[in-house]
């Protein structure tokens, strides 16, 4: 700007593109009764900079009627942002790809050729939760501070690279549903499961259907997982245990955006509110980390949970802001 | 209004019938907005205030629109630069402005001449990338509402529950959504990417 007085008005333009934005989506809603009718008409007949700037947000919202191209499902524009940065991106994929074929041996072959396509990333920062449907009807949903790929012509193969997911699966024997999670593979047989990564450590719990659990270099003696298991994977060592499937429910909470304790230590329930709140808990001595907890809390709501804690476990809370130290 | 939109131009572009206010969008939309790129690099460089570009641009599409009332001009693009650059005399003359750079003028940016016509297939593949492009400019969750809307076609009450929002805030995101999407696609040259 250079000094003079603002006989422009320069906030204007916006406000008329905003409102003109405002009555398109409206509209677009359904939600023109007579008032609304009115209002709008009246609006439009007010002044011709009223009229264009509808013109044009509804041209626009016309335009992006052909993005319907890109579908079915799946969103696609995660894929266009991936094929709009360097070619030698989806490069690096593909001999990444070719390096893990190799890895796993002729079974694989046919199908990681096949996994050219540029990939799709899906992430969720702390505290969010996100849903990805799939062309074939498979739906996956993110939980907090999650990172999670999807590649393939026929996205049949995911990456989770940290945090935990929710596998809705169609199955189809010809294209095995594929889960890569640090460095084991769980090939779904029919199924509904979550899988949680976290440093390295792989945790598959599997509430419907039928997965195998392997390494991805195929050394060890894959597991069968069947409703019920909670396997346990690090590099060396898989554990399954079974579990009630009251238990799986509680551990899948996040999905409405809770979290739920049975009989759980406060040291646990600490630390579980830390991966969805920027928020973290400390609990400082041992007494106060060894008192159990129960009960259902919103995941990103750490004051109500706080409050609890101090109602019913006579704890001493101090808020730092950044965190909060509980002591006893 | 319409007096300003250049008296030295009415004589030099064909003027055809007086266009009927029933298909005045149409041709605004047809004719002057795939115009909106050109124009706006043509505001922001030869107006010392690129924050006003946009309310310019506004301006200016009001005046084409009066102007097409009496008359539709034809062809559209060098009539539309014309009232532009008629505007930005007229702003300046007002706020005592001492230059105005429009030696970068449009004949010089190329913007003057008519390009010849892509084939049809690349034209839409182009268009396809712009539209993405366009839509990777949008805030996460608000392109989140819009892909829901316009890919998968889902209703508001589906895109709440798949994004675990009100309905209201899925208003709010497709709204901003639409507000942000005119500006890019219609805006930004190739959709917003440099």
């Amino acid at each position: 700007m250079s000094g003079f007085d603002n006989t422009v008005p320069s906030a204007n333009a916006h406000d008329v593109d905003a409102r003109a934005a405002h009555w398109l989506e409206m509209r677009e809603r359904g939600g023109f009764g007579e008032t609304e009718q009115a209002a709008f008409d009246a609006w439009m007949e007010e002044s011709m900079t009223h009229r264009t700037a509808y013109w044009r947000v509804s041209a626009a919202w016309e335009r992006a009627n052909r993005l319907s191209a890109l579908g079915p499902r799946l969103g696609a524009p995660e894929i266009s942002a991936a094929r709009t940065r360097a070619s030698f991106f989806v490069l690096k994929r593909v001999v990444a790809a070719t390096l893990l074929m190799a890895a796993i041996g002729a079974g694989g072959i046919s199908y990681y050729l096949s996994t050219s396509s540029p990939e799709a990333t899906y992430s969720t920062s702390i505290g969010g939760h996100k849903v990805i449907a799939l062309a074939d009807g498979s739906t996956i949903e993110l939980n907090t501070d999650t990172v999670l790929r999807v590649a393939g012509a026929d996205r049949r193969t995911v990456w989770l690279d940290k945090g935990e997911a929710y596998f809705d699966i169609k199955h189809d024997a010809a294209h095995p549903f594929v889960v890569m999670a640090s460095d084991h593979r769980v090939t779904d047989l029919g199924t509904r499961f979550f899988i949680r990564e976290d440093a390295n450590r792989v945790e598959v719990a599997l509430i419907e259907g039928r997965a195998r659990l392997e390494l991805a270099d195929g050394k060890t003696k894959p597991e069968i997982l069947t409703p019920g298991h909670v396997a346990v994977a690090t590099a060396g060592l898989t554990s399954v245990s079974a579990q009630p499937s009251s238990v799986l429910t509680n551990d899948l909470g996040w999905r409405n955006g809770v979290l739920v304790f049975r009989h759980m230590t406060l040291a646990e329930a600490a630390s579980e509110f830390n991966r969805y709140n920027v928020k973290k808990l400390v609990v400082v001595d041992p007494a106060a980390a060894n008192a159990k907890i129960d009960g259902t809390f919103p995941a990103n709501n750490v004051e109500a949970f706080l409050d609890a804690v101090q109602a019913t476990l006579r704890v001493h809370v101090e808020d730092l802001g950044s965190e909060a130290v509980i002591s006893h | 209004m319409q007096d300003n939109t250049g008296s030295n131009q009415e004589g030099r572009e064909r003027r055809e019938r007086a266009i009927a206010a029933s298909e005045l969008e149409g041709w605004f939309v047809r004719e002057i907005l795939p115009l909106e790129a050109a124009l706006m690099q043509f505001l922001r460089r030869s107006w010392h205030n690129k924050a006003e570009a946009d309310d310019l641009r506004q301006e200016v599409y009001v005046r084409v629109c009066e102007a097409a009332r009496k008359g539709v001009p034809h062809p559209a693009k060098p009539f539309m630069f014309a009232v532009a650059r008629n505007l930005l005399v007229d702003r300046a003359r007002r706020e005592h402005v001492v230059s105005i750079d429009t030696a970068s003028d449009f004949d010089a940016m190329g913007i003057a001449a008519e390009e010849p016509g892509p084939d049809r297939n690349a034209m839409a593949r182009q268009e396809l990338r712009h539209l993405q492009s366009a839509l990777d400019h949008l805030p996460p969750r608000c392109r989140e509402a819009v892909v829901l809307r316009k890919i998968e076609g889902l209703s508001y009450r589906e895109i709440a529950l798949r994004m675990s929002i009100s309905e209201d805030m899925v208003s709010d995101h497709l709204s901003k959504g639409m507000h942000v999407l005119a500006n890019t696609l219609y805006g930004e040259p190739g959709g917003g990417k440099p």
